[in-house]
């Protein structure tokens, strides 16, 4: 399959994260929204890599070049993870103390 | 020799640092003699100097090097000579015996006044003397400037007097307009020669390399500083403003020392002036036209200071008048001459006023005669001084720039005996209407006329002296003298043009001069010893009076318009101009600020939304092989 499908769906997730972001008021789809974007970024990491490790296999058979790109998805998951259990936790104090998830309520801070 | 040559300014220079700092802890008496001893002791060292001097010993003294750029070295040096050592006999002589006067005259002032007077009065003396020591014209700058601030210190000596205060600023300002021509012609010097001293400037080879243009140029811009200090036209009306000042200061600095600086600053350049006809000529002609224009002015004055005053003038336009005609012994000896006679006027006035109770207007003097009979006597033998009656000194110094005039051009000689004539005639008003006639004065102030203490009568008769003999100094061949100060300043100034008159023309002229200055003289007395002119005068005795009125005229050409500038930058461009620009880039700021700061909403989605719109901006710039990014970098 020819690269540009890859890009074109990453993109496509990426921006529909980014819209979500900024669109939504509720914290979970936010939250949702921005592991889109996480998981645009993981496919076009997966497809660029894969796409240079092909590249470097016709030339030398036993190479392992090229497979990084793919390694770094599997941090960026863990990241990810870590990240979902932490941002959860907010969510789930920010609802006992307000009794909502909107986060156009948290601009307490101001003033 | 050359050990004792700083010890002349620095005694001056000490009673200024005792006086000025101790005004307010030293008595009254100590201030005094500080002030006139140390004047004295440098009198004492300036004749030891100036009998070595007359034996043929002349010195440059180098103490360090003032000023060291490149290839430019202006040394701190002292050059005493034939024509210095006479200038500083002249300055701490006379100004020892003005010293000495001021110390009673000055006696009803506070303690601390009293040492801020002297201490200025010894600064004063202490920068003429660096002015006529210095061996470079950087020196003669300092000494040059250091007077100007001095008579700017006297003259608003008073200062809570408004009008002696604009006086001061007066003179000031107009000596700064001279003093400009004078840094001029130093930076013209530095340029065309590479060297200010004297002894590198003066010789044949730097004339030499100089351009007629050059010479020219150089010399009419030192006259233009002369004209400044020296008070000839058109900067001469601070001259009589500058009457402000306390009597003996007037006498030191306003007849005596500074406004004679001129005179030695050509003088001492007289190769330079002997080398261009033209400034010669434009010395000659200003000179003999400040001599007749403020003579004129002197005339119809009824401030008894103003005639002094408007009769320096006229003098000073003698003496470059000497000058423009190439003698200039003629001029150094009126220089001396009048010296010695004009600070006695001075005195004599001073002494007048002090028994007056500050009376100057002498319509309100007459018959002070019998009350100061000392007073008189020496008044009278300065007025027949300044007259030029033989055998009294200002004859002989006078006839020699009238001889010299009329070898150059006989019309000169005919302007400048008309001009001798107005001296004889105002000086002789003046002597009548103040001390022949009846007391016009009031009760109370005749009940109070009083002879001057001691401290005041011994410098005038000093004085007076010195008015009657000091003339044989410089008795020409023709009267069957042999001119000693002549052959005294002969190695200095080694340009003087030798004019040849017939001795029968000579006696005539000498004797015309003396004849119609003999008859202004009786004429004189006749007039105002009765009935002197107690009117305000008529047609064009009023527009003598108001002094021809050039002081309105100054007043609507040059300082109307400033001060309407002044005013206008002010009141428009400072206000609305200056003031507006800082006053919008604040308000530019805050404005800007108050709308920069609704951007922090708080609310997190504007900021991710200006995130997001700043990583487009820039992914714009760097994508398309960064076509952007070309367009802003070319």
């Amino acid at each position: 399959m020819p690269i540009q499908y890859y890009i074109v769906l990453s993109l496509a997730l990426f921006c529909i994260g980014i819209v979500g972001v900024l669109t939504r008021r509720n914290a979970i789809i936010i939250f949702m929204c921005i592991e889109l974007m996480l998981n645009a970024v993981n496919l076009l990491l997966v497809a660029f890599s894969k796409m240079h490790h092909n590249t470097v296999l016709a030339a030398d058979k036993a190479t392992q070049a090229g497979i990084e790109g793919q390694l770094f998805v599997f941090f960026i998951m863990v990241v990810a993870a870590a990240e979902v259990s932490v941002g959860l936790a907010i969510i789930v104090m920010m609802f006992r103390n307000t009794h909502s998830v909107d986060v156009n309520f948290l601009n307490r801070l101001k003033n | 020799m050359n050990q004792l040559v700083y010890l002349v300014p620095l005694f001056p220079l000490l009673g200024f640092l005792i006086n000025g700092l101790g005004r307010k802890s030293l008595s009254k008496s100590m201030i005094g003699t500080i002030g006139s001893g140390a004047i004295l002791a440098s009198f004492v060292v300036s004749l030891m100097l100036f009998f070595q001097v007359k034996n043929g010993a002349v010195a440059t003294v180098n103490y360090f090097n003032f000023i060291n750029v490149q290839n430019l070295t202006i040394p701190f040096a002292f050059q005493v000579d034939q024509l210095s050592s006479l200038f500083l006999l002249i300055i701490t002589g006379v100004g020892f015996l003005i010293h000495l006067y001021s110390t009673a005259y000055m006696h009803e002032e506070e303690p601390q006044h009293f040492g801020r007077y002297f201490a200025y009065l010894n600064l004063f003396v202490f920068s003429m003397l660096l002015l006529v020591m210095g061996a470079n014209y950087v020196i003669m700058f300092i000494g040059w400037e250091g007077v100007g601030l001095c008579s700017y210190l006297l003259i608003g000596f008073w200062f809570k007097n408004d009008n002696y205060n604009y006086a001061a600023k007066k003179a000031f300002i107009m000596n700064r307009i001279g003093d400009l021509g004078f840094l001029l012609a130093i930076f013209w010097i530095i340029a065309k020669l590479g060297t200010v001293n004297y002894a590198d400037v003066f010789t044949n080879d730097s004339i030499q390399k100089l351009s007629s243009t050059d010479i020219t140029a150089i010399t009419i811009l030192l006259f233009v500083g002369a004209m400044g200090k020296s008070a000839q036209i058109p900067l001469y009306t601070w001259l009589p403003d500058a009457m402000a000042g306390p009597t003996p200061v007037s006498a030191l600095i306003h007849a005596a020392t500074m406004v004679t600086a001129g005179i030695y600053m050509i003088a001492r350049s007289n190769l330079l002036y002997s080398a261009s006809e033209v400034a010669q000529n434009l010395v000659a002609i200003i000179g003999l036209a400040t001599a007749l224009f403020s003579a004129t002015i002197a005339l119809k004055q009824n401030d008894i200071k103003k005639v002094l005053a408007y009769s320096t003038v006229s003098q000073l336009g003698y003496m470059f008048l000497g000058l423009g005609v190439g003698a200039y012994t003629g001029a150094v000896f009126h220089v001396m001459t009048h010296a010695f006679f004009k600070a006695l006027l001075f005195l004599g006035a001073g002494s007048v006023i002090h028994a007056m109770h500050h009376e100057q207007d002498i319509r309100k003097m007459g018959g002070l005669k019998k009350h100061l009979p000392i007073t008189h006597i020496t008044f009278l033998l300065g007025c027949i001084a300044i007259s030029g009656i033989p055998p009294f000194s200002g004859f002989f110094s006078k006839d020699e720039i009238l001889a010299a005039a009329f070898a150059h051009n006989p019309i000169y000689w005919g302007l400048g005996v008309a001009g001798a004539a107005m001296t004889a005639f105002y000086m002789f008003r003046l002597y009548a209407t103040t001390f022949l006639g009846t007391f016009r004065g009031t009760q109370d102030q005749e009940h109070h006329l009083h002879e001057s203490p001691s401290a005041m009568t011994i410098p005038l008769i000093v004085l007076a002296v010195l008015s009657v003999i000091g003339g044989f100094v410089g008795v020409p061949e023709v009267l069957g003298g042999h001119h000693a100060l002549h052959e005294f300043l002969s190695p200095v100034l080694v340009t003087e043009q030798h004019h040849e008159i017939a001795h029968q023309t000579e006696y005539m002229l000498m004797g015309i001069s003396v004849a119609i200055a003999a008859i202004a003289i009786i004429f004189a007395i006749n007039k105002f010893s009765k009935k002197p002119d107690l009117q305000d005068a008529q047609g064009l005795g009023k527009t003598l009076e108001n002094k021809w009125y050039i002081d309105e005229l100054y007043d609507a050409v040059i300082v109307n318009p400033l001060n309407n500038l002044a005013g206008f930058f002010k009141n428009v461009v400072e206000k609305s101009g200056i003031d507006g620009i800082v006053n919008g880039v604040g308000r530019l700021v805050s404005y800007s600020s108050r709308q920069i700061r609704l951007i922090q909403s708080g609310q997190v989605g504007g900021y991710i939304l200006f995130m997001v719109m700043a990583i487009v901006v820039i992914v714009l710039i760097w994508v398309n092989d960064g076509f952007i990014y070309k367009l802003f970098t070319k």
